[in-house]
């Protein structure tokens, strides 16, 4: 990734005023993340309001970033690695928007559940430490793309794995409590929903890693096993 | 800022993956030049493929005109020029620069597209016809269907059919340019070599010739030069960066524009240069 100035200084403010804006959105979504948890935990309608209310934010903020990106590549013909960065923020502000939709989604289960007066929520331990994963796997791609890093994202996207691993942990649990006390299945079914809000925002901040890789490198890692070898020539 | 005035450091320019479809059209191999005691190129390496379009970029005085130049031996025409090294043609394997290949017979198999359109100040037809008489056709009728056909791939004869002996010069720029395409596709080359053929043409105009370049390599292999590096992007296949002389980086113009190997290559392409 070549980070040195174009000699038209007006392009290198653009691209630096895209990337800005990238952070801010990922700054956005991950308190985003961090009240829905909290709403869940608490049942706090405020909250609740502020986490369904900021979704608006998120979404106006993935569009003004789209509309940036498309503004570059029309006025300035993007090559190289300035075409990969904005395909590249292209494609995370479609991932962070995502994550935004699923903190909405928590929110409203965390409504839901507290709501109907549901005194023990059964595995709230467990979604809580999944939630802090995965608000740890964004903070580090958002790092990585600040600091236009490979390498942090490839740890990142091995460590995926771990959330995913907490997902099915809680399910098993739910279940066997569902099993066991059939008046808790309304819950524990929403729960299960909250649960997998959760691994999908693990599994959208892996994509952020994977972008920052393509932007860096060029090389596209998606779908891809970890342990597959390296395309041929691609810069380490 | 990234500078580049340091003497360039070539990577080793490989040919890529060979792929089944492509065959060898012309191949320049070690190939310098000098002006005099200037050396223009310096140790050139570097396949042609045939039926593809092939762009050389890079600054202005790199030597890319230089190179094309190579080609149909424009060179030879200026005294302390000098070649050494090959550029081969295939499929009979003539070394375009051996001193017994004849530069008339060399510019017959490979005509030259220039940057300033520039038609002999004669009729539509005769422009045409100049370069099938050079090749000893004498037949009146046989005459008239080559430059019909040579103008109907130019993309010029629905234009110009209805006034083929109005003047050349009473036609468009990017008329007489593809007047000059049809005038250089009369002689039936191998490749055309295009000399930044569109700089002096609005975007309509550049829009045509880049279509027609698009049409022409179902037939002839082309070279062309380009300071309009969007435009190498859209017309070729292959793409050669070349500073001061050298060839920096070639490859498939996918892979130069999204991720080329070369930090120089990339500094050019991004506007990070000099």
């Amino acid at each position: 990734m070549n980070t040195s100035e174009h000699r038209n200084k007006q392009f290198d403010v653009d691209l630096e005023d895209i990337r800005t804006r990238v952070l801010q959105m990922g700054g956005l979504v991950e308190r985003q993340i961090l009240d829905s948890i909290d709403s869940f935990s608490t049942g706090s309608h405020d909250l609740i309001s502020r986490v369904i209310d900021g979704e608006r934010d998120v979404d106006t903020a993935e569009k003004e970033i789209d509309d940036a990106c498309a503004h570059v590549v029309a006025r300035r013909q993007p090559a190289a690695s300035d075409l990969r960065l904005i395909m590249g923020v292209s494609k995370i502000v479609t991932d962070l928007e995502r994550i935004g939709d699923e903190a909405e989604k928590i929110a409203r289960m965390a409504r839901q559940i507290h709501g109907r007066g549901a005194l023990q929520i059964p595995r709230f331990v467990d979604i809580r430490h999944a939630g802090d994963l995965a608000v740890r796997q964004l903070r580090r791609a958002l790092d990585a793309m600040a600091r236009l890093d490979p390498l942090e994202s490839e740890k990142l996207i091995a460590e995926d794995r771990m959330i995913d691993s907490e997902f099915r942990g809680i399910v098993r649990h739910l279940i066997t409590y569902m099993m066991e006390d059939p008046r808790t299945i309304s819950t524990a079914l929403e729960i299960i929903w909250v649960a997998k809000a959760i691994e999908r925002i693990g599994d959208h901040a892996k994509n952020v890693a994977e972008q920052v890789i393509f932007i860096v490198r060029g090389t596209d890692v998606r779908h891809v096993p970890l342990d597959a070898p390296a395309e041929p020539g691609s810069p380490g | 800022m990234v500078t580049t005035l340091a003497r360039p450091q070539p990577q080793a320019a490989a040919a890529p993956e060979p792929d089944a479809a492509l065959t060898l059209k012309a191949e320049a191999k070690a190939l310098n030049f000098f002006y005099g005691s200037f050396r223009a190129l310096n140790n050139i390496n570097m396949p042609i493929y045939d039926k593809k379009v092939t762009a050389l970029i890079g600054p202005s005085g790199c030597g890319k005109s230089t190179y094309l130049r190579c080609f149909n031996r424009m060179h030879d025409l200026y005294p302390g020029n000098r070649y050494e090294g090959e550029i081969r043609l295939y499929p009979d394997n003539t070394n375009l620069l051996s001193a017994q290949v004849d530069a008339i017979e060399v510019r017959m198999r490979l005509s030259m597209v220039f940057q300033k359109p520039n038609p002999f100040p004669k009729s539509i037809f005769e422009n045409v016809a100049y370069g099938i008489r050079v090749r000893g056709e004498r037949k009146q009728n046989r005459i008239s269907d080559k430059v019909e056909e040579a103008l109907r791939g130019a993309a010029l004869w629905d234009e110009v059919k209805d006034r083929l002996n109005d003047l050349a010069f009473n036609l468009s720029g990017g008329q007489q340019q593809r007047l000059c395409i049809a005038r250089a596709l009369a002689a039936d080359p191998e490749i055309v070599l295009f000399d930044e053929p569109t700089s002096a043409l609005d975007p309509i105009a550049t829009a045509s010739i880049e279509e027609l370049i698009s049409q022409l390599k179902q037939r002839v292999t082309i070279l062309i030069v380009t300071h309009n590096m969007q435009q190498a992007a859209r017309v070729s296949d292959f793409t050669a960066y070349m500073y001061l002389g050298e060839m920096i980086e070639y490859g498939r113009t996918g892979d130069i524009f999204i991720k080329p190997k070369n930090p120089q290559t990339e500094a050019y392409i991004t506007g990070r240069f000099g």
